[in-house]
């Protein structure tokens, strides 16, 4: 374990309080005023934003199976760059991580790589084939210590597979996290369908195939009373839905995506495929729905939904484009823009949406923790007054397909701290942990 | 139905204030009649004759000397002896000018073979538009003989074609720019002081070397009319 | 004006611009000499990634007759069925100096992709595009109105356009590009455009579309229609449940000699247009397809010189830009 420590001078915690912040072997051993380097590196902090570590609960990193798309390593290195300190691997994966034996692979593969934790996300059923449940339980009880369940890429449809898994994962607290489309009503489907579609003569995909799914989960988890999560909430109609289990009681949890919080079909005009995503951009009524459902706790997390493609996936037509965005080197960046800039949220509640509690919903224990003393040291620093133009030639992921390209938007992540460690520094990434530790 | 309003190349109603009036509408008639009887005497009267107006201002030129040959040459039928030659598709600077629509071609229903085909336009310059017609004139026959009838011969040829009829020769300086108004196709000319008195409905105007903000003026002009073979200032 | 891919992109001038064209284009396919020059050594690629024939012909008939040098790419191995990928091919037609793309494509959006991506610098002509648009087919049926209706009232087609005509639409509006290329271009215009369409073949979201919307081909034709259009329906959605059977289709839809001897007893002046190829006994019934009404053979005499028009109108004049280094084409 590296022996270096930092001094962050003068960050605003939660964007509240000024402090001193003292990291030393992995942890916050003090914070308070004028405290003394005493050896310490000094990060001069006046102006940035301290938040706890950020924690994606949805994140491809495509290995292995699609290295050319990313690896661990890149992806998590791509996280850090973003100010996250754990990313949850989906399971979409060749082969698919259905087995014990596969999600300790990735987890061993984020260990070595030292940029962030990984912690792999179980599929649902073999092969994500929809048919019989994976060895789920083997896949809690391995190093991984899996506790989230997705099939996310395709749905859960088959209702009585769904209850099943519901029931099953209670065994070890653990979630579904259902992506919510149904099949018949999506054959085909190229983007949102209404106005816009319409007029580009591209398959729909209409709300009501993500709303009725949804529906259905959240009766069911309430049935065999469970915890379900639901993947990347799109549409207002889905949100609607959402508040009303909550307040039936129903032990629902919901994310959005960065993007959907920004962009609308509309960019779709341009045939640009950068724009193709499941689920499909939706109306500027839906975002601001999104947008407001995370105001009022209805969503309760940011997940990046970070799914980096090879350039060749793109640049061909719309239909046989892949579908999918990069997300986790602008996603704080998009959360300050929709939400705290238009003031809907507070710097306190980034944290909550972006580490407290995709932390909690996965079941990471050592993550999304409070800014205290003897805490793990996973800090990042935001500097919200600070513009970038979105260039994703220069990003640490493999991945060249973010749809904020040649955008201006506000916030840079100016440091992160994993366990301790400066993944980012000075702005600039930094050096993994384990790196350093061998070094030691 | 709704006419929409377009006019390629037509001229502005405003012209510069130093435009010299070459020939007003009592000139433009005399030439036109001159003209008629020319093309009657080379001929050797009506026989075989078939007058071949080029798109736009050619061929209301075209229309009114068929008319002044039949009002001396009872045998002589406008109708069948008169068309229209667009030369649009045949030009040869057809990626450098902004492209225009084309105008309709309408050959007589005796055809062009064998005949004796004059081809009428208002001002003879470069030589390009004749160039391009001759071109066209193959696409649809052989006729024993072509000459060629021009309200204004400016000079400054760029191939070897003279005109056989010429309304009125016009000695000019290549930044000069000539302009031909007509009743059937261009709005009235409103001219300053001094030829206040003077009909002005068809007419030939000399424009000096422009200056200033008539230089962009009478450059588009020369450039975006389908007659001013304009291709010499680009 | 660089490319054409989609009626929407049109002003009302140069709609109105390029049917005047067409007009005088018309001319050359009557002359002995069934050819101008103004294209003469110029290179048109038709690059079909779809089967058409009809469509192919047209455009090649066209081009002949502006002299330009064809070359016909039936690029079949598309990326669709993970062939080359359109990129390379583009990259392929650019790198020999084509100086037009004409594409037809099965994927919405390809030839919007091939214009916008800079790997080509060429014009391009989209020949229909999956079910987006197909504009020379709107432009020609917007000619063959205009014809229709200079004949009844003896005024010239040249600048006009088609205001205070009424046109109906019938049938698959929701996969149909030449649907959608002739509601933007018929308004445009200034027609009033009727879609008449049983409600599982309208596309969600057309609220704010410029057309009055029935269900009812009967109650559309009670009003006074100028032509009416039927489109193709494609044999493979009759087993998508989005009609019950073809006679159904047919009894509700279809343009039956029943309908057809409505309009002949009310004396009518409906036109009737077909963007072929027709299926007879569906869509529209023999009698009407042969009916002294039929203006379907019009169409395609029209789609020939629509298509020099806009080919014209295209390759001609000063070129927006140089050509694309080569140093760049890697990016």
């Amino acid at each position: 374990m590296s022996n270096q420590k930092y001094l962050i001078r003068g960050a605003n915690l939660l964007g509240e309080e000024t402090a001193d912040i003292l990291v030393a072997d992995g942890t916050i051993a003090r914070i308070g005023q004028g405290i003394e380097a005493d050896g310490a590196d000094v990060v001069e902090a006046q102006g940035l934003v301290a938040l706890p570590g950020l924690v994606d609960v949805h994140t491809h990193l495509r290995e292995p199976g699609r290295e050319d798309a990313e690896t661990v390593e890149t992806g998590t290195r791509a996280a850090a760059a973003g100010g996250y300190t754990a990313v949850c691997a989906m399971a979409n994966s060749n082969p698919v991580a259905d087995t014990a034996g596969l999600v300790e692979q990735v987890w061993e593969l984020g260990r070595q790589a030292g940029w962030a934790d990984v912690h792999p996300i179980g599929a649902v059923t073999v092969g994500l084939e929809g048919e019989r449940l994976s060895e789920i339980g083997a896949m809690a009880d391995s190093r991984a210590a899996v506790r989230m369940f997705s099939d996310d890429g395709k749905c859960v449809h088959n209702a009585v597979l769904m209850r099943r898994a519901l029931e099953y994962v209670k065994t070890f607290d653990g979630v579904v996290a259902q992506h919510a489309q149904e099949p018949l009503l999506t054959d085909g489907a190229q983007m949102n369908e209404g106005s816009v579609s319409a007029d580009l003569g591209l398959a729909g995909w209409p709300a009501v195939a993500e709303e009725a799914i949804i529906a259905r989960d959240v009766l069911l988890a309430q049935h065999v009373g469970s915890r379900v999560h639901i993947c990347h909430v799109s549409t207002q109609g889905s949100v609607e839905i959402i508040r009303w289990a909550k307040q039936r009681g129903v032990d629902v949890t919901a994310e959005v995506t960065p993007h959907h919080l920004l962009l609308t079909d509309e960019s779709v005009r341009s045939y640009d495929p950068v724009y193709k995503v499941n689920p499909p951009l939706r109306t500027r009524e839906d975002v601001e729905a999104l947008r407001d459902a995370v105001a009022d706790g209805t969503i309760d997390v940011v997940g990046t939904d970070h799914a980096p493609h090879p350039v060749e996936a793109k640049e061909c037509e719309w239909a046989c484009a892949a579908m999918g965005m990069t997300g986790l080197e602008t996603a704080l960046s998009i959360v300050q823009q929709t939400l705290v800039e238009t003031g809907r949220i507070g710097w306190g509640d980034v944290a909550r949406i972006m580490s407290t509690e995709p932390a909690r919903i996965a079941r990471i224990d050592d993550q999304g923790r409070p800014l205290a003393e003897g805490e793990p040291a996973n800090i990042v620093l935001v500097d919200p007054a600070a513009h970038r133009v979105v260039e994703p030639e220069k990003h640490q992921s493999k991945g060249r397909n973010s749809p904020y390209r040649s955008l201006e938007i506000p916030g840079a992540v100016q440091a992160t701290f994993f366990k301790g460690h400066p993944t980012v520094l000075d702005g600039h990434i930094n050096t993994p942990r384990a790196l350093v530790a061998q070094a030691d | 139905m709704t006419e929409i309003s377009r006019r390629h190349g037509s001229p502005h109603h405003r012209v510069s204030e130093n435009a010299r009036v070459i020939l007003d509408s009592a000139d433009v008639n005399r030439v036109l009649t001159r003209i008629a009887h020319e093309i009657v005497e080379a001929n050797k009267g009506t026989q075989d004759l078939v007058l071949l107006g080029i798109p736009r201002r050619g061929y209301p030129l075209a229309q009114r000397i068929a008319q002044k040959i039949a009002s001396t040459e009872p045998h002589f039928d406008p109708e069948s002896c008169l068309g229209q030659l667009d030369i649009t598709m045949y030009r040869d600077d057809l990626r450098r000018n902004t492209s225009r629509t084309p105008q309709p071609t309408r050959i007589p229903a005796g055809g062009i073979d064998g005949k004796n085909v004059v081809l009428v336009d208002d001002v003879l310059y470069s030589g390009r538009t004749i160039r391009a017609a001759l071109d066209a004139l193959g696409d649809f026959g052989r006729p024993e003989v072509v000459r060629l009838a021009v309200l204004a011969d400016r000079g400054h040829r760029q191939l070897p074609i003279r005109a056989d009829h010429v309304g009125k020769n016009l000695p000019t300086s290549q930044n000069e720019s000539v302009q031909v108004f007509l009743r059937e196709t261009d709005e009235p000319v409103a001219l300053a002081a001094g030829d206040a008195d003077r009909d002005l409905g068809d007419c030939v105007l000399l424009v000096p070397a422009a200056s200033g903000a008539d230089a962009v003026d009478v450059g588009k002009q020369e450039t975006t009319g389908n007659d001013a073979e304009g291709t010499v200032e680009s | 004006m660089k490319h054409l891919l989609d009626t929407r992109d049109l002003s009302l001038e140069e709609a109105v611009q390029v049917l005047d064209t067409a007009d005088s284009m018309a001319e050359v396919g009557t002359r002995e000499v069934k050819k101008l020059p103004a294209l003469r050594g110029r290179t048109v690629v038709n690059l079909f990634f779809e089967d058409s024939t009809r469509t192919r012909i047209s455009f090649e008939t066209a081009e002949k007759r502006l002299s330009a040098d064809v070359i016909n790419f039936a690029a079949k191995g598309s990326s669709v069925s993970k062939g080359e990928s359109l990129k390379d091919t583009a990259q392929t037609l650019e790198a020999i100096n084509a100086d037009a793309i004409v594409i037809r494509h099965p994927a919405s959006g390809a030839p919007a992709r091939l214009a916008s991506s800079g790997w080509i610098s060429s014009p391009v002509i989209n020949a229909g595009d999956g079910t987006h648009a197909h504009p020379t087919q709107a432009l020609l049926d917007a000619m063959t109105l205009r014809q229709h209706r200079s004949r009844l009232d003896g005024r010239p087609t040249q600048g006009s356009d088609l205001r205070g005509m009424r046109v109906a639409l019938v049938g698959d509006v929701l996969h149909s590009r030449v649907a959608r290329s002739n509601v933007w271009l018929l308004s445009l215009l200034g027609a009033h455009v009727t879609l008449v369409s049983p409600p599982t073949l309208l596309p969600v979201g057309i609220e704010d579309w410029p057309v009055e919307v029935r269900y009812s081909l009967d109650e559309a034709m009670a009003q006074e229609l100028d032509a009416i259009m039927m489109l193709r329906i494609q044999r493979e959605r009759m087993h998508a449940a989005f009609f019950p059977s073809s006679e159904e289709y047919a009894r509700l839809w279809g343009l039956t000699p029943e309908r057809l001897a409505l309009l002949d007893s009310r004396g009518a002046e409906t036109a009737i247009l077909h963007p072929g190829p027709m299926n007879r006994g569906l869509e529209i019934s023999s009698a009407a397809a042969d009916s002294p009404r039929s203006l379907v053979l019009d169409q395609v005499t029209n789609g020939v010189s629509v298509r020099m028009s806009v080919l014209y109108h295209l390759m001609t004049g000063p070129q927006e830009q140089d050509r694309i280094p080569a140093l760049q084409r890697t990016s």
